[in-house]
């Protein structure tokens, strides 16, 4: 008896431990998953405002329409909760719902494709893993002929090549991990690429910047040097500006403030360094000089004398009277690429609009910059510009008062 | 308030922190909200004083929490005007409430009041309006709420007193169209859907004829009782 008892004690201790330890690897994947959710970023998407986590609903707007974002909670009428694991990684690595059917690419496929299974398991663990909450999918609203799914057939043959990331092996490790998560959850490339007039990008042109569609922020180029490569920054540079928003050589604002808010702030330090890492990795040399400007020289000469006279009287007590700033909370405007790439659109919008990097837990109370849409006339806005990109040795070309005029009814938000 | 200062000062901590850890060791801005919130000048005034544009409000000595649900409102996009939507679109709470802190602590002059340019006739129904309701139009008065002296409570209810007209008409229609809106119960949005455009214009008229008060600070919460419960406003 007494025998049986401390047999059957040692199976129940047993089989407690087992199951202790079930469990803690049952919270090591979910505390994972929801780790690799943040990389993914699919709260901006997923979640909409004053919404339930990840209950979508959201609006995206796109120059086809407006989607709305699915309800990815674990409710098993609106949400993934009927879904296998096997469901959620085909959702992510072809782009098909279970039942087959065809995804838009609005949903960035395109990248996840290259998650590995287990990270895609860890993540599907998480969302398991959340209240579920029950709200139905709204209908896209998406203008003829793009409301038919089979156009994205189309879509898929041309610019949809599936499968898991393969690393480079003349490469380390840490510039695998951080081609991984640029290339893949982080799906920096639905911004840094050029999207054509499908909504697809080819191959080559990953990560060459372009216009953000419905948006009308530039996400510049990730590749050259005279955009936001980042050849000629030094890693601490890099890993600050993704983990807290500023830097001392430029600070996130738009598209870019949302990302570094919701997702890259919450990456530990080995995997924002290995970003870095990548990031600098990929940066070509200088391509050539911005092409030069379209406004006849004397009008150039006048805009930009009005301009440093704006500028000194607006701008020079927190940039600097030499565009060197008080990094990184007032960044520095000489030898900023933001400031002086071909595009002039994210320059312009931030004179006009102003605006806050995103508040992180490296830096949780940001300087704002002020808008000045309200005090500046076109052309002065025009001016200030155009003396910004071309004063202290920058390269960038004067901009017109018309390019300023036009951004005055950029969406913001 | 004990978890707001028990916020602030774990914000303050978070941000000593950071200062070490990342701030250049030279040459930086001021370490102040009112170089923080130079963001909010060009519209709002240096201190929250008011700009010319009349639709522009006054935030100088607002209540605190005010301010704060206005800043959440706008942050959520609930309370929409694109220009603030975006600016505060991705900033933490405790730093709004820090913001909110430093407007409601400020304290410069009240602007002279404006002359009116309606008529007498729609002056006294402002004031009508303002200081007893219309009890037959399910009316509150303005100062039931908003105070005798229409400084506003703590921490919820604004002072009607430095606004002009143009502003407090816009709002008092986006509350009426349900443009504006607040937490249950959304008591603004309840009073506004009795007024007629005649009333708005007569109660923001009248209202922006008001001189400043003696002492324009917002009473103590609990001062008086609310006619009827407010979201904005805990009991």
């Amino acid at each position: 008896m007494g025998s049986k008892l401390s047999i059957a004690l040692l199976a129940l201790a047993a089989f407690t431990t087992t199951a202790a330890q079930a469990q803690d690897k049952t919270s090591d994947v979910i505390a994972r998953g929801e780790y690799l959710a943040r990389a993914g970023d699919c709260t901006a998407c997923h979640t909409a405002s004053e919404g339930r986590l990840f209950a979508g609903g959201r609006p995206m707007p796109t120059p086809f329409g407006t989607i709305y974002t699915s309800n990815i909670t674990p409710d098993p009428e609106t949400g993934i909760g009927k879904w296998s694991a096997d469901d959620f990684y085909r959702t992510m690595h072809n782009g098909r719902f279970p039942n087959g059917g065809l995804i838009y690419p609005a949903m960035p496929f395109a990248s996840y494709t290259k998650v590995t299974r287990a990270d895609s398991d860890a993540i599907f663990a998480y969302l398991r893993s959340i209240q579920p909450v029950n709200q139905k999918n709204k209908p896209h609203e998406l203008r003829f002929p793009y409301d038919n799914r089979q156009l994205i057939l189309g879509w898929r043959t041309l610019y949809f090549s599936e499968g898991e990331f393969k690393p480079d092996p003349t490469k380390s490790a840490e510039w695998n991990r951080g081609a991984y998560l640029v290339e893949g959850l982080g799906h920096c490339g639905m911004c840094h690429s050029p999207i054509n007039a499908l909504g697809g990008t080819s191959q080559s042109d990953a990560f060459k910047g372009g216009l953000i569609p419905m948006q009308n922020w530039y996400a510049p180029s990730l590749t050259s040097n005279r955009e936001a490569g980042l050849g000629d920054w030094s890693i601490k540079d890099i890993t600050d500006l993704l983990q807290t928003g500023v830097s001392a050589r430029g600070v996130v604002y738009g598209p870019m403030a949302e990302v570094v808010h919701n997702s890259l702030q919450y990456l530990d330090d080995a995997d924002t360094k290995a970003m870095a890492v990548y990031l600098k990795g990929i940066a070509e040399g200088s391509s050539p000089p911005a092409a030069s400007t379209v406004l006849p020289t004397t009008e150039s000469s006048l805009l930009i004398s009005l301009g440093k006279t704006v500028y000194d009287k607006n701008c020079a007590s927190c940039h600097g009277p030499q565009g060197e700033g008080k990094p990184p909370h007032w960044p520095p405007l000489a030898n900023n690429q933001s400031i002086e790439m071909q595009s002039a659109v994210n320059p312009i919008r931030m004179v006009l609009n102003g605006g806050y990097p995103p508040g992180t837990k490296g830096n949780p109370m940001p300087y704002g910059m002020p808008p000045f849409a309200g005090l500046l006339s076109d052309n002065e806005v025009a001016a200030v510009v155009s003396y910004i990109r071309t004063a202290w040795g920058n390269r960038g070309s004067p901009v017109s008062a018309r390019e300023a005029n036009e951004l005055r009814s950029a969406p913001l938000n | 308030m004990l978890a707001r200062a028990a916020a602030s000062a774990a914000l303050i901590v978070t941000l000593a922190a950071f200062d070490g850890a990342v701030a250049q060791t030279t040459n930086q801005p001021p370490d102040t909200m009112a170089a923080r919130v130079e963001a909010c000048t060009p519209c709002h005034g240096n201190k929250g004083e008011g700009t010319s544009d009349v639709y522009f409000p006054r935030l100088a000595g607002k209540p605190a929490g005010y301010l704060y649900n206005q800043l959440l409102a706008f942050r959520s996009g609930r309370r929409k005007y694109p220009p603030m939507n975006y600016l505060l679109e991705f900033l933490p709470d405790p730093y709004l409430e820090a913001m909110a802190d430093y407007f409601a602590s400020e304290h410069p002059p009240l602007p002279q009041p404006a002359p009116s340019g309606v008529s007498k006739d729609v002056l006294a129904q402002g004031e009508l309006l303002a200081t007893s309701g219309d009890a037959g139009r399910n009316i509150p008065a303005c100062v039931s709420c908003h105070g005798p002296g229409l400084t506003g409570m703590q921490p919820g209810i604004p002072g009607l007193l430095g606004l002009r007209a143009a502003y407090v008409s816009a709002q008092l229609g986006a509350w009426r169209y349900g443009t504006r809106t607040a937490k249950s119960p959304d008591c603004m949005q309840l009073v506004a859907g009795h007024l007629t455009e005649a009333d708005v214009t007569a109660v923001a008229a009248w209202l922006a004829t008001r001189p400043a008060p003696a002492d324009p600070a917002p009473v103590p919460k609990g001062t008086y009782a609310l006619p009827f419960g407010c979201g904005s406003q805990p009991n």
